[in-house]
């Protein structure tokens, strides 16, 4: 594939904190407009090539290009320029409780707005149409000037994908967006997402916890183990075995062992996974 | 009932304090009884038992005649003023320095991955604390004998020295709000490409300014009662009087004069205390 | 695309009322204490501050103010710590008394009240702890130096009882609070085995309390020695004292040796005492 459409290329990037490695040798490349879900247990480095992603983590070595631009070489105006580009959604929303909802969403804007902006945008909200729209499109646009911490869960995700929206960027990156969401709703908000980023022709790059979702979600599933990639495939090829070994080791969280064989039953952290679970 | 069989742990030696801390405090105390010559005789002397029975006495009952009283409104309007202006004072100069004087905004955190961000924050920052505990180090009444000589007699003195003494108090106070709140929502602002300032006014001041107003309300009690006492050095109000009062003996005054105070104090702090009930919830 | 109808802002809580409220506050303050803020902004005010300033400069740092400010500081440093002191021993049975978990009401007396007599004893001891407490802290330190230097003479000794008696009535209603917001599971606990209610309070109430006790005193050892540090100026010893005498024979370069020596030793005990809080707390 031309290089030009690369969105992403990551060369040998490692990361470590304080001699513990976290990301050891990562070689990627994303295309724009892929959506790409990436799996893995616990502590194998989702989270930190998620920071490595959006920019606020650099990289110990290697190199990251984005856009075709080597990032170390960025200034800060330029770097912050570019995380303007690339939309970033939490597990834990990340969002100002104290807030009302509707300025939490229009702070998609910051960096396109001046300080005189964002603070008359406080007392009284610029772009009303934008974040209402927005709203609109999460589904819940009712709550426009609920306070942010009175929201639910799945709500107050709801509302970090709406700041998203406003930001308008070429990239969503969501770490774990669903983790702490009921397994019902996780699915239809992941949806939500790919198909706004369909709609929009975004890249879209998801870590996720269950693998369920990811692979019946995605199109490509990348997983990670250890801080490198174990595999980078198209769903049909991750074969159980594969699954086994990307998890080995680690005891299935109880989500996992409900995601794979819905109506599981799991007992507390160790437990093991039930007879039969393949699919 | 039979004690069961086996040997027991020891009990764990109890933690022992060293001896020789604990003679030194003890000495530091003993040498500090005996410099702040306190010997409790002074208390029961027939000349001490004699002054007490006078200022009883004399204190009641309080001066109540409505002449006093109304000549009492101006230095009662004066000790109110003084520590609402000394307050926003303190305010005007608290606030940018605890701004420059919180880390995380400042040199640490996730602003400042660059490392020359991080020495070129850090200049800046350490002048502001230093700046600020000079402030607030110095009790306020001292700063008031300052300003007087430097600027006159009067409230104006008395203002610029509550200015300052709570200006140290308040900039610390606020560096520590600021810097207790939580990184997370920050970091998606970052993540977004906000600028420190957009950081600042959408993430941190949202969730601090209700613990701000609150410790702000709070100073403006503390200044009440700091204003009542700075006429003590000539810088007006309530203070002045019980100065006058005492040195010419009319405890009947002085009496009325606590009384005053009294209530004046009891009603700042029950409106603070209003505003800042409606700010917790 | 048509307006999304955005729907009425939520009638939050009415801010403005009181918004207003302090504007005028402000406004009618600034008026009141004539603060030159056309002074202020020229920088004349500034300049002769400034100028003010430049004559303390530099200290004076021969032997006998070195010493003299040293000798001060630790008089002052020994009023605070004896204040301290005795104002625990006022506070700690104020408290108790001043406590209606401990007296007459809450978790000790739900299964078994005191009788009609006792009970109203009880709250009349309540009372008049809480009365005492009240007069002991609204009186300021340095009115309370005044009365005791009038009663028992001039020295430090004053300046003793005078923070002993301010800071033991803070203290104390800060206690009783402690003692009312105790948790309730260990005495019930405690209920339970069928101890006595003087027990109770020994093994249920006060080693919860005993810690927020120690925390509170040295928190206000902070501002004991502050105000130790002025109380001199009506007579009460320490630098004070020397800081009035200073003044008074215009031995300006005397004065910024003895602010100095203020700075520091607050600085010192405000050090100390945060060490000591996070040791034993």
């Amino acid at each position: 594939m031309p290089g030009a459409s690369w969105v992403y290329e990551l060369a040998e990037v490692r990361k470590a904190f304080d001699g513990v490695v976290a990301l050891d040798g990562v070689s990627l490349a994303i295309e724009r407009g892929e959506h790409v879900a990436f799996i893995g247990p616990s502590g194998a480095g989702k989270t930190t090539l998620f920071r490595i992603l959006n920019l606020t983590l650099a990289p110990t070595s290697g190199t990251l290009r984005f856009d075709g631009a080597d990032v170390a070489a960025l200034t800060p105006g330029e770097l912050r320029r570019a995380r303007r580009r690339i939309g970033s959604i939490y597990q834990q929303h990340n969002l100002v409780g104290r807030l009302r909802v509707v300025h939490n969403v229009l702070a998609g804007n910051l960096g396109r707005w001046s300080l005189a902006t964002a603070l008359a945008s406080l007392v009284r909200p610029r772009e009303l149409e934008t974040a209402a729209r927005a709203l609109a499109q999460v589904g819940i646009p009712d709550k426009l000037y609920a306070r942010t911490d009175e929201l639910s869960g799945g709500q107050q995700q709801r509302v970090a994908i709406a700041r998203v929206l406003v930001q308008d960027p070429d990239v969503v990156l969501a770490d774990e967006p669903v983790s702490s969401v009921d397994p019902a709703l996780a699915a239809a908000l992941v949806a939500l997402l790919r198909d706004l980023a369909r709609a929009t022709g975004k890249t879209l790059l998801v870590n996720l916890h269950s693998v369920d979702l990811a692979l019946t979600g995605f199109p490509r599933v990348v997983g990670i183990r250890q801080g490198r990639i174990l595999f980078d495939l198209a769903p049909d090829k991750v074969t159980p075995e594969l699954l086994e070994l990307l998890y080995a080791g680690s005891a299935p969280e109880a989500q996992d062992v409900a995601a794979l064989r819905p109506g599981a039953v799991a007992f507390g952290k160790a437990c093991r996974p039930l007879p039969g679970f393949t699919r | 009932m039979a004690r069961p069989a086996g040997p027991f742990p020891a009990s764990p030696a109890r933690p022992r304090v060293a001896p020789l801390l604990l003679a030194a405090l003890a000495g530091t105390f003993a040498l500090a009884l005996w410099t702040a010559e306190v010997d409790p005789r002074r208390l029961v002397d027939p000349r001490a038992l004699s002054h007490a029975g006078r200022f009883v006495a004399g204190a009641w009952p309080p001066r109540l005649d409505p002449e006093f009283l109304r000549f009492l409104a101006r230095p009662v309007a004066e000790t109110v003023q003084i520590s609402v202006m000394g307050t926003v004072i303190a305010v005007i100069i608290g606030f940018p320095l605890g701004l420059l004087a919180t880390a995380s905004l400042a040199w640490r955190g996730i602003l400042h991955e660059r490392t020359l961000g991080r020495w070129v924050g850090f200049v800046p920052y350490a002048l502001a604390r230093a700046l600020l505990s000079l402030f607030r180090s110095i009790p306020e009444y001292v700063w008031a004998l300052v300003f007087v000589r430097a600027v006159g007699l009067g409230p104006f003195a008395g203002v610029l020295a509550l200015g300052v003494a709570y200006g140290g108090m308040l900039g610390k106070v606020y560096s520590e709000i600021l810097e207790a709140v939580d990184p997370r929502p920050l970091e998606a602002l970052h993540a977004a490409g906000a600028r420190r300032w957009g950081v600042a006014l959408y993430g941190l001041l949202p969730e601090a300014l209700p613990h701000l107003v609150s410790y702000t309300l709070y100073r403006w009690e503390c200044a009440i009662r700091a204003s009542a006492i700075m006429g003590f050095v000539g810088a007006g109000g309530l203070g002045q009087q019980v100065e006058l009062a005492m040195r010419m003996f009319q405890f009947d005054e002085v009496l009325t004069l606590l009384g005053v105070l009294l209530v004046l104090v009891g009603a700042v702090d029950l409106v603070s205390g209003r505003i800042r009930a409606r700010l917790a919830t | 695309m048509s307006a999304i109808a955005a729907p009425a802002p939520r009638a939050g809580r009415r801010w403005w009322p009181v918004g207003l409220g302090v504007a005028a506050l402000v406004a009618w303050s600034w008026h009141g204490t004539r603060v030159e803020l056309g002074a202020l902004l020229s920088g004349a005010a500034l300049a002769q501050i400034a100028a003010y300033l430049g004559r303390l400069f530099p200290p004076d740092l021969s032997a006998v103010a070195l010493r003299n400010a040293a000798l001060g500081a630790w008089e002052t440093f020994a009023i605070s710590l004896v204040g301290s002191g005795l104002a625990c021993l006022i506070a700690l049975p104020l408290a108790v008394g001043a406590s209606a978990t401990v007296l007459y009401r809450g978790v000790l007396y739900e299964r078994r009240r005191p009788g009609p007599l006792a009970g109203l004893l009880r709250r009349a001891l309540g009372l008049a702890s809480k009365t005492v407490l009240a007069v002991c802290r609204t009186v300021p330190e340095i009115v309370w130096a005044l009365i005791f230097v009038f009663v028992v003479g001039l020295g430090p000794l004053p300046g003793v009882l005078a923070l002993g008696v301010h800071t033991g009535g803070v203290l104390g209603k800060l206690f009783a609070e402690v003692l009312d917001d105790v948790d309730r599971a260990p005495i019930e606990a405690l209920q339970a085995t069928g101890a006595g209610r003087l027990a109770i309070v020994l093994y249920g109430f006060l080693p919860q309390a005993l810690p927020q006790f120690v925390s509170y005193a040295l928190y206000r050892w902070e501002v004991n020695i502050r105000a130790a540090a002025v109380m001199g100026f009506v007579g009460a010893g320490g630098l004070g004292q020397r800081l009035y005498v200073a003044l008074n024979l215009f031995h300006e370069h005397e004065l910024l040796t003895l602010i100095a020596a203020v700075y520091v030793m607050v600085t010192l005990v405000d050090a100390l005492s945060a060490w000591l809080r996070a040791r034993l707390v």
